[in-house]
This record gives C-alpha cells, sequence and structure tokens, in this order.
C-alpha cells in the first residue's frame, strides 16, 4: 500500500490566503489543485512536504478567457475544461489536440493547467504546448504578480520559477493574427506520457511564416524549446521542403534518453517525423486549408 | 482533523488522518467495500467513484480533499431491490467477468450517460479508456453501456 508520509492539511479560501500560508509556513509547504502529479510523488515519498495547502475552493482561478489579444487560463483550470472549451478550440486548438492524449479522460476530471505545468515533467504535454505558444506565466507572491515567460518557467526536471512562498496563477498566450497551431504525440498506450510529441504554433504575415514556436515533450532534461528550427522558420514561405528542413533539426536538437519507450535514435526520429507533422497540420489551420 | 461529506446522499463527518486517501476513507472508516482498491497510482480506475457527480480515481484524492462535496459509490445504485440501468446492462450483457473492475466501470458509465444520455460506441469506449479490464476485452463492457443507454431511453417520458 501506498501511503503519503504525514502532513497538516490547510484548505486556501482565496488567493491572498493561499500566499499568506506559504509564507508562514516555509518552504516545506505545498500547493495542492487536483492532486495528480503531487499525490503519486507523495506516495512513492519523492515528495514529502509538511503542509498541504488545497486550493480546490478557489474556482475563481478556473476561467479560460480572452482578454486583451491573449487567451488567459487560470490556474486551477482542469484539464476536461480546456479540452471542452469552445474558445480554445476555435483560437487555439494545438490545447484540444494535447488534451485528447493528456493521462484518461477520469484523470483529466481532476488534474489542474496550473499542477501540470508546476510538476515540470519533462514528458509533459501541456508544458510543450506553452512552449510552442510563447506562454507567459503569471506568479503571485505577498510582494505581488510578475511574469515569467514559459523558456524560462522550468528551472529543471521538476523544478520551476516558481519561489517557495508562490503560487502559479495564470496562462497567458498572446493571440497572433493568421495563426495556427497543432500538437502531435506517440504514446504506446492510452493514458501514457509520451515516447515524444511535438507541439507547433505559427502565424503568418501574406505568404510568409511571421512567428514559429516549437515545443518537444519527452526527448530531453525539460520541455525542449527548438529555437534553431523556429529561426529556420521565420520569414520563410511554408513548404514540404522547409518543415523537413524544421524537422531534421528536430531530431538534432533534442536530448532524449534511452529508455522502456524506446532507444535515442528512434526517439530522434519520431522527434522529427511529429514536428514535421504538427508543422503541416499548425499552417492547414492558419491557412484554413485543413481538410 | 475533522472532514465531512455526503456519501451517497447521506451527510457524515469522520475524525482522519490528513494523508487518508478516499479510497481507504470509504472502504475501511466508512466499510463501503464496493469501491475497489487497485493499482495506487491512478492507472487502473478500480476506485472509481462519482464527486459531485464526476468520475474520479479515488486512490489519487485525499478524504480531506473530498470534504464538502458529494461522492457517490456503487453501493448506492441499486434502490429498494430495483437495479440501475446501468447495472441491469452488466447482468443482460454479461459485462463482467471476475468483477473487480466493474464497480469503477459502473460509476464511470453513469457519469457518461447522466451526460450524454444516447452515447456512441465510440464515446463510450473513450469514456472507460481510463479503466483496465482484464478478463472481457471490454467488448462487453459497451454493450452493457449501450443496453442501459437503449434502456433508459426507452423508459424516459416523452420518448
Amino acid at each position: 500500500m501506498q501511503v503519503p508520509a504525514p502532513f497538516e492539511y490547510e484548505r486556501a479560501t482565496s488567493v491572498e490566503h493561499a500566499v499568506a500560508l506559504l509564507e508562514n509556513l516555509g518552504s516545506e509547504a505545498r500547493i495542492i489543485a487536483g492532486g495528480h502529479s503531487l499525490l503519486p510523488m507523495m506516495k512513492l515519498r519523492l515528495a514529502t512536504p509538511e503542509h498541504l495547502i488545497d486550493i480546490g475552493d478557489l474556482t475563481d482561478l478556473a476561467y479560460i478567457r480572452e482578454e486583451g489579444g491573449e487567451v488567459r487560463i487560470g490556474a486551477l483550470a482542469r484539464h476536461r475544461d480546456v479540452l471542452e472549451s469552445d474558445l480554445l478550440a476555435e483560437r487555439l486548438p494545438i490545447f484540444a489536440d494535447a488534451e485528447r492524449v493528456v493521462a484518461d479522460p477520469v484523470v483529466r476530471n481532476r488534474g489542474t493547467v496550473g499542477g501540470s505545468l508546476c510538476q515540470a515533467d519533462p514528458a509533459e504535454d501541456l508544458s510543450a504546448v506553452c512552449m510552442a505558444l510563447g506562454a507567459q506565466l503569471v506568479i503571485r507572491g505577498s510582494g505581488g504578480e510578475r511574469v515569467v515567460p514559459m523558456r524560462d518557467f522550468h528551472v529543471g526536471p521538476y523544478e520551476t520559477a516558481v519561489g517557495d512562498a508562490e503560487m502559479l496563477l495564470e496562462v497567458r498566450v498572446p493571440l497572433r493574427p493568421d495563426m495556427g497551431s497543432a500538437y502531435e504525440k506517440v504514446e504506446r498506450r492510452v493514458g501514457d506520457w509520451a515516447i515524444a510529441a511535438a507541439g507547433v504554433a505559427l502565424s503568418f504575415d501574406g505568404g510568409t511564416i511571421a512567428e514559429a514556436g516549437i515545443g518537444l515533450a519527452a526527448v530531453g532534461p525539460g520541455t525542449v524549446h527548438l529555437t534553431r528550427a523556429e529561426d529556420a522558420l521565420r520569414g520563410q514561405a511554408p513548404s514540404e521542403e522547409l518543415f523537413a528542413q524544421a524537422a531534421k533539426i528536430a531530431g538534432e536538437d533534442c536530448a532524449p534518453t534511452a529508455d522502456q519507450r524506446g532507444p535515442v535514435d528512434y526517439k530522434r526520429q519520431l522527434a522529427g517525423e511529429l514536428t514535421h507533422r504538427a508543422l503541416r497540420r499548425a499552417a492547414a489551420r492558419a491557412l484554413q486549408q485543413e481538410v | 482533523m475533522q472532514v465531512t461529506m455526503t456519501v451517497n446522499g447521506e451527510e457524515l463527518t469522520r475524525e482522519i488522518e490528513p494523508r487518508l486517501l478516499l479510497v481507504h476513507f470509504l472502504r475501511d472508516t466508512l466499510g463501503l467495500t464496493g469501491t475497489h482498491w487497485g493499482c495506487d497510482t491512478s492507472n487502473c480506475g478500480v476506485c472509481v467513484v462519482l464527486m459531485d457527480g464526476e468520475p474520479v480515481k479515488s486512490c489519487t484524492v485525499l478524504a480531506a480533499m473530498a470534504g464538502g462535496h458529494e461522492i457517490r459509490t456503487i453501493e448506492s445504485m441499486e434502490q429498494e431491490g430495483v437495479l440501475d440501468p446501468v447495472q441491469q446492462g452488466f447482468t443482460e450483457e454479461h459485462g463482467l467477468q471476475c468483477g473487480f473492475c466493474t464497480p469503477g466501470m459502473i460509476m464511470t458509465a453513469r457519469a457518461l450517460l447522466d451526460r450524454n444520455p444516447h452515447p456512441s460506441d465510440a464515446e463510450i469506449r473513450e469514456a472507460i479508456s481510463g479503466q483496465i479490464c482484464r478478463c472481457t476485452g471490454y467488448t462487453n463492457i459497451v454493450k452493457a453501456i449501450r443496453w442501459a443507454a437503449e434502456h433508459e431511453a426507452a423508459a424516459a417520458p416523452g420518448s
């Protein structure tokens, strides 16, 4: 039987209350929302917080809305909310692509966006999505809010820029003109972590790619940000040759390790192929050519 | 600490350790052993119960987190000797062999039909994709849920 180590439990009644509790209780306190990353870690005693602060009652943080040229997602939005959001389906279909293959439907009823990002697992899907989209993350502490770009949010495997007395509040995704996005993942079976996955966001200016973002999951010590491939895409007209070139870079610039999900050369090949497919779909969506 | 929640329509309060998982609260504290306890890692889905009407894996919810919420378990399905249509469907279509996954499957199916009374086979398979059955190959479970959907539709007023 897997049982977490003992801890004290408190329920936050507001964001201010949660932050005050974090500050008072010190570095051994952790926020818990859906619990579907933290509780498994606690059962394995890989995490042994002395205090849990449950933010499950802060349902004000479960929003998904468009505001100021951005889509804003509250940290407590559950995976199911993201999957079923009409706004995201229309504006940022990469989220539904990814959420369809995040864990399974029952887990998606509990797991949250904030929890997934703060787990900072190198194979986590929404982290690759947020990397591709150039998301900004709003972090709250007693001194107020600060905004951290996704590329700086994970400081290592299972480590984030969120300080001891801070909590993640919101994900902000900038909306660009003529934008298309897609997520491609290969997993061994339903609900498993990715063998490899690729998230792509493209925006167009006339016939050329104005902005490109690519994030890979499960093929590096953290979410892989493919800056060299992004540079190769910017300012170019979309073509199979261009996408093949970016896919080749994806295979070169990721850093997978061999494990039970496959050897390194296979994962590099897969990362490239999935990048290629996601580029194709993102471009088709932006140019409204998706069949 | 004390926790107060509604289980199968009855509000109750118990003294618990904060680290107690909901599955053990239901089985050991309340004696509701219809909810099964399997992999302990939120993979197998035998521990599924409904929390505010939606399926959750009770091995990955603290009993403390369920405080203030409504929990529904397999024990609530049969009412005064009448099986829930989902339970009846599992009987009619031989939706189980060993029965270990059955309570979780039935609770997920109940939640599915409450939201979507006419699911396609694909929607049924998607809904139960977080739960493992090692006996049936799933075919009869899908048939059982379809049986329940068809018979609920036939019994619904105005249909």
